[in-house]
């Protein structure tokens, strides 16, 4: 039996279904120095705002019972600079469509970063991120209310002919209900999750480890929680769901697909094993012959 | 960068709160020893603990597969790590970070390093030394039985000043005491050497600092605008190798990973 891995995201085929998650993975250009990004079935680039960002103060990282906390806060050299010398410096390396990562503070920054990532080739999707909990105006302000995602959405919609993607926040009562937003606002596909909202205190000081008290709570925890959303979302909704949220393993990839994603990303998971991706792409047919998997399209419960 | 499993050579307590661990490298894991740069760290994975914990280097051995790192146990990952045991494999990232730029190497260099900043202090003096230069080491204590590898550093043929918080060895104060003792005459009366081996003291032409960024800031004040100088900085990381922009800090020349683009940094290019 010959595994076939190959799906498709709103029209482009993947080689596999496994792509590295935004804010994890840079512009790729840490990890082609460790292995062969080009496995990847993609990855999303660093969330990408219209001016540069420095992000939050310091401390923005807390270890956490499998997970930790990032209160990073968008750092990004701004859309121009992506454009000038990250996409150059990433064709050397990898040669396949990248998901551009979109933010901003308003509907027209989301629209000002996409119009120009809409004239790069090598974006393949615009992946609007309306859920980072981690900047005051904008983010998950946006993706926790059902008509400012669609505001965004729409805004982004106008300005490519690439698809869009909106990235969903967990920290909502009812997820479905943004994720029919987006739909009718135009999306394409939709990637669940972001962060889960939380904090730590450092027993010593007695004060928020973090320097902004609260971060996004990502890692192999948070995957039941990315698990369910993605089977309610998929239900709700006609579009392919990314499912994101502690994959750290070939076999949450397929239990992730079984839940209705189309394709996962991994996150976390990439900062405390470099290599996680190309493991995780490298045991996958294994995973697929145990559970005789033949092919992933076919994979969603019904 | 590599991902390598090392195994624990010994492990011992050399202060109160402090442990030295040597790691031994195997077969062709230990080419990755001869480009290691003093000043450059390790990411440690910790069974139990979802992120690695960074540990500076404080000494390697090419020849002998070895890596020495001495830490701190300030958290409930290094206290773990001072429950293990010769024998026991560690899962590491190395070598991670710039390390200290030896390009130009300057004839009279100053270390300071500061409690858990001393480690990184041993390897670059080593390297210092053995091209030649005689470095003066200043190395900064809470008291008496936190004090460690004085010796060590005296046996590359430096020249030690240790400083206490309550005056239990050495001199009381701070780094920045010793800096304001070095070439005045008081320094001289704390270790062998005659007066004329001290009376130039002062005349350092380059200071390197490890510490906490209190102390890297005092030494900044005290040490002469013209002099050049480079200086490590710790900051909570998540991947250790500048993928998620958890460690930045702000430069004269823009935003800097610590963990990628540091942990050291030119004196020139720091932002107070």
């Amino acid at each position: 039996m010959v595994a076939d891995m190959k799906t498709s995201l709103c029209g482009i085929e993947l080689d596999n279904p496994v792509m590295a998650a935004s804010g994890t993975f840079g512009y790729g250009l840490e990890f082609a120095e460790i292995y062969d990004i080009n496995i990847l079935g993609s990855f999303s680039f660093k969330g990408t705002t219209p001016q540069p960002r420095f992000g939050n103060p310091t401390p923005r990282i807390a270890d956490c019972t499998e997970g930790m906390l990032n209160s990073v806060g968008l750092q990004n050299p701004g859309v121009d600079a992506v454009i000038a010398e990250e996409l150059p410096a990433l064709a050397k390396v990898f040669h396949k469509p990248v998901m551009a990562n979109v933010c901003g503070g308003s509907p027209a920054d989301y629209a000002e970063v996409a119009e120009k990532l809409d004239q790069c080739s090598q974006v393949g999707w615009m992946e609007v991120n309306i859920s980072c909990p981690n900047v005051k105006s904008g983010g998950m302000a946006f993706g926790t209310d059902p008509g400012a995602a669609a505001e965004v959405i729409s805004a982004v919609r106008r300005v490519t002919r690439k698809p869009v993607i909106a990235k969903l926040s967990p920290n909502v009562t009812d997820i479905a209900e943004i994720a029919r937003a987006c739909e009718a606002a135009g999306a394409d596909g939709l990637t669940a999750i972001n962060t889960l909202l939380g904090m730590r205190i450092d027993l010593k000081t007695r004060q928020p480890i973090l320097a902004n008290t609260m971060g996004g709570f990502s890692g192999p925890a948070v995957f039941p929680v990315a698990l369910r959303a993605v089977w309610q979302i998929s239900r709700a909704v006609d579009l392919p769901v990314i499912g994101c949220g502690g994959i750290c393993s070939a076999e949450n990839v397929l239990e992730m697909m079984m839940a209705g994603a189309a394709a996962v990303q991994v996150g976390s998971a990439n900062l405390t094993v470099p290599t996680a991706c190309r493991d995780i792409i490298g045991d996958l047919p294994g995973a697929m012959e145990k559970y005789g998997i033949r092919s992933l399209k076919e994979l969603r419960v019904r | 960068m590599k991902n390598t499993i090392l195994t624990i050579k010994q492990q011992q307590r050399i202060a109160p709160d402090t442990c030295e661990m040597v790691l031994q490298a195997a077969g062709t894991d230990a080419a990755v020893l001869e480009e290691v740069r003093p000043g450059q760290f390790i990411n440690i994975k910790i069974d139990g603990f979802y992120l690695r914990r960074p540990i500076s280097i404080c000494d390697w051995d090419a020849a002998a597969g070895t890596i020495t790192i001495i830490y701190k146990t300030v958290g409930q990952g290094t206290e773990a790590m001072s429950r293990m045991t010769a024998g026991q494999e560690l899962d590491i990232l190395w070598p991670l970070g710039n390390g200290y730029d030896l390009g130009c190497l300057p004839q009279r260099p100053l270390l300071i390093g500061g409690g858990a900043g001393v480690p990184p202090m041993y390897g670059l003096c080593r390297k210092l030394a053995e091209a030649g230069a005689r470095p003066q080491v200043i190395l900064g204590f809470r008291s008496a039985a936190d004090v460690f590898y004085q010796e060590k550093f005296q046996a590359l043929g430096a020249r030690v000043l240790i400083t206490t918080e309550d005056g239990s060895a050495g001199i009381r104060g701070f780094v920045t005491d010793a800096m304001a003792a070095l070439g005045t005459g008081s320094a001289a009366a704390l270790e062998p050497g005659s007066a004329e081996e001290h009376a130039n003291e002062s005349a350092y032409d380059g200071v390197f600092a490890c510490g906490p960024e209190p102390m890297l800031r005092a030494v900044d004040q005290n040490a002469p605008a013209e002099i050049p100088g480079q200086m490590s900085f710790e900051e909570r990381m998540g991947c250790g190798f500048g993928a998620c922009m958890g460690c930045s800090c702000e430069t004269k020349y823009g935003a800097k990973r610590i963990c990628k683009d540091g942990p050291v940094l030119e004196r020139s290019e720091i932002i107070w």
